[in-house]
C-alpha cells in the first residue's frame, strides 16, 4: 500500500513509520506544522508542534529512509481544535482537545487530502491493535499495555476511518518501542513523551484560557448556595477539582471539597464533598461508531477520560442520545467529556457527554 | 517512494556545479594555505583568491577592489542593505529611509524590515505590476517625497521567482543624481544575464556562485571601494576590512571558474533554456488549459530570465503538486519561501495582486545546463495524472481550498 505516515517528531511515531516501511509498505512521512507561529506551542521534548519536532521528524524520515514533507495544517487545527476548545470552556465543558484533533485534523482532513492525493491509509504511532473480523469489519481494541493504550482518544473513528488506519506499534510495550527506535539508530529513542495541550506553551490552560476568555467574575459556592470566595473565570475550574480550589475555611465537617458542578451563565461553582461526587447515570449525544450503529441496550464498559478506568455500564442508544447507566458511581465525570464504550477490549464507540446525574440531582451542560 | 528517475527541474533553487569548477575546487582543496599568511602557501592561496577576483570582477564589469568575498547572496544582501544603511546614517542621522521594491528576496528584505523594527529605518516598499516589475514612476514618486532622508535604494536585478526583470537602470538614473547608493541582487541574473556592475551604474551588487554552477558557501558584494559600509562581522579584516573571516580559497577559485563557464557558454545556452522553457509552457497549456504563466511574458533580456517558467494552477496547492511530482521523481519548487518546512503565500505572486489561494497554487520550474528535452518531456508526462489528484486532494478538506 501506498501510506503516509503523520510523524510528530516523537518516537512512536517514528517506529511507527519504520515498521511500515518494513512491512513493505511505500511511506511517505509527513509532520504536521499545527501553529502559524510555531513558538507560540510547546517546545521542545513536550509538545507536537515546535520547529524542533520538525527537525526530529525529519531526521526520522532521513534515517527510515522515506520522503518527508511538512502540511500546513495550522487553520484546520486552529479553526476545529482550539476554536472549539475556548467554546466549550466558555460553555462550562471540559472538552479534550487530543480526542477532537484526532477526530476533525489526523483522520479528517489529513486521510481525506491523502486519500486524493493517492495514498490507501494514514499510519500514526498510536497504542491500539486493529483487527479484522470475519465480516470484513475492522475492530479497534484496547493495547495491552494499560498504561499506553491510546484507544480512548481514538474512540472517535468510524469504520471508513479505520480501514484507512494503521497502528504498526498495535499492542507493543513503550520500552519496546524504544528499545527498537534505539537499535533503528532513530536519534528520538530517549525523547519523553509528550503531555498536556500542544498548543498551551507554557501548560498553564486556565491562565491561557483566562488570556482568551477574559476576566468572568462568578462565585464559588457550597451546596447550600453560601458563598466561599469569588474567582475570576468558571473555566479554571473542572467538575471533581480538589486542589487549588483556595476556599480558605475549611468545610464544617472538615472533609475535602471537589468541584460538583459549573455554571457557565453566572459562573458559579458549586463544591461539595466527594460521596456528592459520584455520577450514576450519564447523557451523551453525537455518537460516532466504529462498526455498525448500536440500537436499543446494550452491556459494555465505559471510560469517561483518558487513562481512567473503565466501569461496567449499560447504554440506551436512541439516534443521536446516548443514556448510560453506570453500574458503579464515577467520580469527577464532566460534560464535554467523551464517554468511549468498549465491548471487552473493542471499543464500540463514543459520544460527547452532554449531562450528568448523580445522587437524584441533574447536571446540564 | 522509489524512484531511480531523477528529472531536476529548480535550478533557480542551486544548480548542478559545472565539471570545470569541481576540477577546480579539489585542485585547490589538496593545496592548503590560509591566504592572510606570509609564508610561500599562503602567498600561493592569496594568488588564487586575487586572480579569482579579477576574473569574476571582469566578468561583472567591476574592478577588482569592488569584489567582496563572502559566505553567498544572504550575506551579500545584509551586508549591502545593514551596511549602507549604518554608514549613511552614521553620516547623515536625516537619511532613515529604504525604498525597496515589495518583491525582493526574503534576503534582502528581512534585514529591511530588521532595520525598521530595531534601527528606526523607514521602509518604503514599492508595488509591482502584475508582471511583477517595479514601475519606475512609483520610485520617482518615493524620491519625490524627499532625497535627503533617504539612505539607500536597492532593486534586484531579476526576481527569483517568477524571473522578472527589473527596470534597474530606470532606477540609477533616478537615484544616482541624489547621491543615494542603488544596490542590485543579482543572485538570478548573473550567469543567465550580461550584469555589468560599473556599466549600470550601479554601487553594489549581490552575486553567488551556487546558481551560476559554482559551490554553495561563496558569494561575493560587489561594492564600489570608494563607499563605505558598516562591517557586519569584525575580525582580522580580510575583505577591506569590511567583512572578515579566512577565505575559502578553493571555493572562491571555483567561483570564478564557474563565472567563466557560464559567460563563455552564455550565447549558447540561453537559446537552448528559451527553447526547453517554450516546450515546457507550450505542453503545460495543452494539459491544463486554464494554467497561468506568471512573470513577463516577454523572452530577453529587460524582460525575464531564460530559465524560470512560473505557473498558477487554479484550485490546486503547490505543495500537492510539488509532493506528487517528487513521488515521480520530479524535482521542483513551490517558488516561496518556507517557514520550518510550512509553505506560505508568496509575497511576489501576492505583490503582484494575485489573491491568497493562487499564491498557495503554483509551482516554479526553472531550468539549467543540465537541462535536457526528456527532463521537460517527462515532466509533461507526468502532469496530467498529479493535476488532476492535486485538484482532488484540494477540494477535500475543511478550508475548501
Amino acid at each position: 500500500m501506498r501510506v503516509l505516515a503523520a510523524m510528530s517528531g516523537g518516537v512512536d511515531s517514528a517506529v511507527a513509520a519504520a515498521r511500515a516501511v518494513d512491512a513493505g509498505h511505500d511511506v511517505t512521512g509527513v509532520h504536521l506544522a499545527l501553529s502559524r507561529n510555531p513558538q507560540s506551542y510547546r517546545s521542545g521534548a513536550r509538545g507536537c508542534c515546535s520547529i524542533e519536532d520538525s527537525n526530529d521528524a525529519r531526521r526520522a524520515a532521513d534515517v527510515i529512509g522515506i520522503a518527508f514533507y511538512v502540511w500546513d495544517m495550522s487553520a484546520e487545527f486552529h479553526a476545529e481544535v482550539v476554536e472549539d476548545f475556548i467554546a466549550e470552556y466558555d460553555a462550562g465543558r471540559t472538552p479534550n482537545p487530543c480526542l477532537r484533533c484526532n477526530e476533525k485534523i489526523k483522520f479528517a482532513a489529513v486521510l481525506d487530502r491523502a486519500l486524493a492525493l493517492g495514498f490507501d491509509a494514514v499510519v500514526t504511532g498510536h497504542y491500539a491493535r486493529l483487527v479484522e473480523a470475519p465480516s470484513g469489519e475492522v475492530e479497534m481494541h484496547r493495547a495491552g499495555d494499560a498504561a499506553k493504550d491510546q484507544s480512548y482518544v481514538l474512540g472517535v473513528l468510524t469504520q471508513h476511518q479505520l480501514r484507512h488506519s494503521l497502528f504498526p506499534l498495535s499492542d507493543d510495550d513503550k520500552p519496546v518501542v524504544r528499545a527498537e527506535a534505539e537499535r533503528r539508530g532513530l536519534s528520538v529513542a530517549a525523547k519523553p513523551d509528550s503531555h498536556d495541550i500542544c498548543f498551551v506553551s507554557d501548560g498553564d490552560t486556565s491562565g491561557w484560557l483566562h488570556d482568551k476568555l477574559g476576566s468572568r467574575p462568578g462565585s464559588v459556592v457550597d451546596e447550600a448556595g453560601a458563598v466561599l470566595r469569588e474567582h475570576d473565570g468558571a473555566f479554571a475550574f473542572t467538575i471533581g477539582q480538589r486542589r487549588g480550589l483556595h476556599l480558605g475555611t475549611p468545610a464544617p465537617d472538615g472533609k475535602p471539597r471537589f468541584v460538583l458542578d459549573i455554571e457557565p451563565v453566572s459562573g458559579t461553582v458549586t463544591v461539595g464533598p466527594r460521596e456528592h461526587l459520584a455520577v450514576d447515570e450519564i447523557v451523551a449525544t453525537r455518537p460516532l461508531w466504529c462498526g455498525r450503529a448500536p440500537t436499543g441496550s446494550l452491556e459494555c464498559t465505559v471510560q469517561l477520560r483518558a487513562h481512567g478506568d473503565d466501569v461496567p455500564a449499560t447504554a440506551h442508544v436512541d439516534g443521536d442520545t446516548v443514556r448510560l447507566t453506570l453500574h458503579e458511581g464515577v467520580d469527577g465525570v464532566a460534560p464535554g467529556q467523551a464517554a468511549v464504550l468498549y465491548d471487552g477490549t473493542r471499543v464500540v464507540g463514543s459520544a460527547t457527554i452532554t449531562s450528568t446525574v448523580r445522587r437524584g440531582a441533574a447536571v446540564q451542560g | 517512494m522509489t524512484t531511480t528517475r531523477r528529472v531536476y527541474l529548480d535550478h533557480a533553487a542551486t544548480t548542478p556545479m559545472v565539471p570545470e569548477a569541481i576540477a577546480t575546487m579539489t585542485e585547490q582543496m589538496a593545496r592548503g594555505g590560509n591566504p592572510s599568511s606570509l609564508h610561500t602557501s599562503g602567498r600561493e592561496a592569496r594568488r588564487v583568491v586575487e586572480e579569482s577576483r579579477e576574473e569574476i570582477a571582469a566578468l561583472v564589469g567591476a574592478r577588482p577592489g569592488d569584489v567582496v568575498f563572502l559566505s553567498g547572496g544572504t550575506e551579500a544582501d545584509n551586508l549591502a542593505v545593514k551596511g549602507l544603511f549604518w554608514a549613511r546614517r552614521d553620516a547623515d542621522p536625516r537619511r532613515r529611509r529604504v525604498i525597496a521594491p515589495a518583491v525582493e528576496h526574503h534576503a534582502l528584505l528581512d534585514p529591511l524590515v530588521w532595520l525598521a523594527t530595531h534601527e528606526g529605518a523607514e521602509l518604503d516598499l514599492l508595488p509591482v505590476d502584475r508582471s511583477g516589475r517595479v514601475d519606475p514612476d512609483a520610485l520617482r514618486d518615493a524620491l519625490a517625497r524627499g532625497t535627503d532622508d533617504v539612505a539607500l535604494v536597492s532593486c534586484m536585478w531579476a526576481n527569483n521567482e517568477v524571473g522578472t526583470v527589473q527596470p534597474v537602470d530606470d532606477v540609477v538614473a533616478l537615484a544616482s543624481p541624489h547621491g543615494i547608493p542603488v544596490h542590485s541582487d543579482a543572485v538570478q541574473a548573473a550567469g543567465h544575464l550580461g550584469v555589468d556592475f560599473a556599466g549600470r551604474g550601479l554601487d553594489a551588487m549581490t552575486v553567488t556562485a551556487h546558481k551560476l554552477g559554482g559551490p554553495t558557501g561563496v558569494g561575493a558584494l560587489v561594492i564600489r571601494r570608494e563607499l563605505d559600509a558598516t562591517p557586519q562581522l569584525h575580525g582580522g579584516g580580510q575583505e577591506r576590512d569590511v567583512r572578515s573571516g579566512t577565505l575559502n580559497t578553493a571555493a572562491i577559485a571555483a567561483f570564478a571558474t564557474a563565472a567563466r563557464v557560464a559567460e563563455r557558454e552564455r550565447a549558447t545556452l540561453t537559446p537552448r533554456l528559451e527553447a526547453l522553457r517554450t516546450r515546457l509552457v507550450d505542453g503545460v497549456r495543452a494539459a491544463v488549459p486554464d494554467v497561468l504563466v506568471n512573470g513577463d511574458p516577454e523572452p530577453g533580456d529587460g524582460h525575464r530570465l531564460p530559465n524560470v517558467a512560473h505557473l498558477t494552477f487554479p484550485g490546486c496547492e503547490g505543495d500537492s503538486l510539488l509532493m506528487l511530482l517528487d513521488a515521480r521523481g520530479i524535482e521542483c519548487s513551490t517558488g516561496s519561501a518556507c517557514s520550518a518546512g510550512v509553505p506560505q503565500a508568496s509575497h511576489v505572486l501576492l505583490a503582484m495582486g494575485h489573491d491568497d489561494e493562487a499564491a498557495r497554487g503554483s509551482l516554479r520550474l526553472s531550468l539549467g545546463h543540465t537541462s535536457t528535452e526528456a527532463d521537460v518531456d517527462a515532466f509533461l508526462a507526468e502532469l496530467p495524472a498529479v493535476h488532476e489528484r492535486a485538484s482532488a486532494a484540494a477540494l477535500v478538506g475543511s478550508r475548501g481550498r
